[in-house]
């Protein structure tokens, strides 16, 4: 699916993470943790195409995304879902529109009208589908963007601190939507800080969980 | 940049889901709405001067080129003779098609808007006109000039090329610079709506981010705004010209006061042109708006 082979990334001429080799494996569970700063979002950026890579080379769905234009990079993210701890909603749509709007850009909101009304009950916002995102609490903001993520089915999801606004009961009730997703065969990334929902998670699914930490990126200790 | 009629259709049928996704922005809208119309208006001014312009140097070539004038200034008592003469002259001359000499009341109505309608002319010594109508080719003014000289002393030759021609050339000029005009205002709209556009894309940067983050191309990106810049521009337009027509068609006819200013409007099926304005506006905000909105898009990647 998605491949990092001796990845470095550098702003500014410093460098934020290197020698970083990551597979995302088709029906994989990953973790990414590591301190704030260290680059968990840079390095899930890169995942998605967001930002390119300074140095090695990162692969979506076999293409090397250094040569891929701005459309194949557009294209790729149909099949990539992020989940942002900001969320990133147009405020001035309902939840229903923002929900599709992937379906919208891409021209399938036709087809998948179905699916729509189907998914918002999945994430429990049946109620809250013609407010405004301003209008949502924390948890139904990261539910609606988890219900976005997910529109398009989506072969990868990547989720960057989820459940970082949220509380205990609403993280429990998000990891279990994604688990659930990643039994339907998705790829999920989450990067998170939580290792509470790390530990809930490892209870119920194959995880793989890293670290990156020092500029390197590395599998998780016995702390977990 | 390629524009295509499919293109085109598509534009003017839109993606209302697409439209949707780009908030409306009050500030740009009213800029591009007001700026297209202003532009229009002129453009409709530019437009009625150049064709009025184009009109006055085409009759001057055409009207003026066939006839000339001779002007005797003889002593009383030899008025009569050399005028004779002259006719006898112009009518033997190869080119000519007829000479007339002008009547007092032609003379008087020469001379009004100088001395007033009531001139006594006939106790005015003043020159006899004598108005020379060219056939085919037209005569040899050097040739006439010489006979003249011969046999009418006090006749002076006017074959209006002395004038003429720097007023025929005048009102080419006038009618380039109307056209000018237009292109410069084509331009300007364009300038003010790449502003606007731009503007509009600076302000609606999250909702560019959040549709990248969906998988929105960048060509559906700028669709929205594309649409939205170009019906604006089309609408303002369609104002600017309306108005500025109807300000043209209130202006004074010639025939109640005569004169070129007066005649600056449209005539008869010239009063279609101005129509060409709204869908020359709405194509240059088309095409500034897809550049702007392309190139910051690039930018911003």
């Amino acid at each position: 699916m998605i491949k990092l082979d001796n990845v470095a990334y550098s702003y500014g001429g410093a460098e934020l993470f290197s020698q970083v080799s990551l597979t995302l494996a088709a029906g994989s569970f990953h973790f990414l943790t590591g301190p704030s700063g260290a680059g968990k979002t840079t390095l899930l950026k890169l995942c998605y195409g967001a930002l390119l890579a300074t140095a090695g080379q990162v692969r979506l769905f076999d293409d090397d995304a250094a040569l891929m234009d701005r459309d194949a990079v557009a294209l790729s993210r149909r099949r990539i879902g992020v989940v942002h701890q900001d969320c990133q909603f147009l405020d001035h749509l309902p939840v229903t529109d923002n929900i599709a709007l992937p379906l919208t850009v891409s021209g399938r909101e036709a087809e998948a009208a179905g699916n729509l009304d189907d998914l918002i009950g999945w994430v429990g916002l049946r109620g809250q589908a013609t407010q405004l995102p301003p209008e949502l609490s924390g948890g139904e903001r990261q539910r609606a963007a988890l219900a976005r993520a997910v529109i398009m089915s989506p072969d990868v999801i990547i989720a960057d601190e989820p459940t970082g606004n949220v509380d205990w009961e609403m993280s429990q009730r998000l990891l279990t939507l994604l688990i659930e997703l990643n039994r339907m065969g998705k790829t999920i990334i989450i990067a998170t800080h939580d290792m509470n929902l790390i530990r809930a998670a490892k209870s119920q699914v194959s995880t793989r969980v890293l670290r990156l930490k020092d500029r390197r990126l590395m599998q998780a200790g016995s702390e977990l | 940049m390629k524009i295509d009629l499919a293109r085109l259709f598509d534009l003017i049928a839109g993606d209302p889901q697409a439209d949707r996704a780009v908030p409306p922005t009050g500030f740009t809208a009213r800029l591009t709405l007001f700026t297209a119309a202003a532009m229009a208006f002129l453009a409709v001014f530019a437009m009625a001067l150049s064709l009025a312009t184009g009109r006055l140097a085409d009759r001057w070539s055409a009207e003026l080129a066939r006839t000339s004038t001779l002007r005797i200034s003889a002593p009383a008592d030899q008025a009569d003779a050399q005028l004779q003469v002259a006719i006898n002259v112009l009518e033997t001359t190869p080119g000519v098609a007829a000479a007339r000499p002008l009547t007092n009341d032609e003379q008087r109505a020469l001379l009004a808007p100088w001395f007033g309608p009531d001139l006594p002319i006939e106790d005015l010594q003043i020159p006899q006109l004598v108005e020379i109508i060219e056939s085919g080719d037209g005569y040899d003014p050097t040739g006439l000039r010489a006979r003249l000289q011969a046999e009418v002393p006090g006749a002076v030759l006017d074959d209006h090329n002395r004038w003429r021609e720097p007023l025929v050339a005048a009102a080419n000029r006038l009618r380039t610079l109307g056209w000018l005009a237009i292109i410069l205002i084509a331009g300007a709209t364009g300038a003010m709506i790449t502003l606007a556009a731009q503007a509009a894309l600076a302000a609606n940067a999250q909702v560019i981010r959040v549709m990248r983050l969906v998988g929105a191309r960048d060509i559906y990106i700028a669709g929205a705004f594309v649409r939205r810049f170009t019906l604006r521009a089309l609408t303002g337009a369609v104002i600017g010209t309306l108005v500025g027509m109807f300000a043209i068609w209130l202006l004074p006819s010639t025939d109640v006061a005569g004169g070129f200013l007066t005649g600056l409007g449209f005539q008869g099926w010239s009063w279609l042109w101005p129509l060409v304005i709204p869908p020359l506006a709405a194509t240059v905000a088309f095409v500034a708006t897809r550049a702007a909105a392309l190139r910051t898009l690039k930018e911003q990647a």
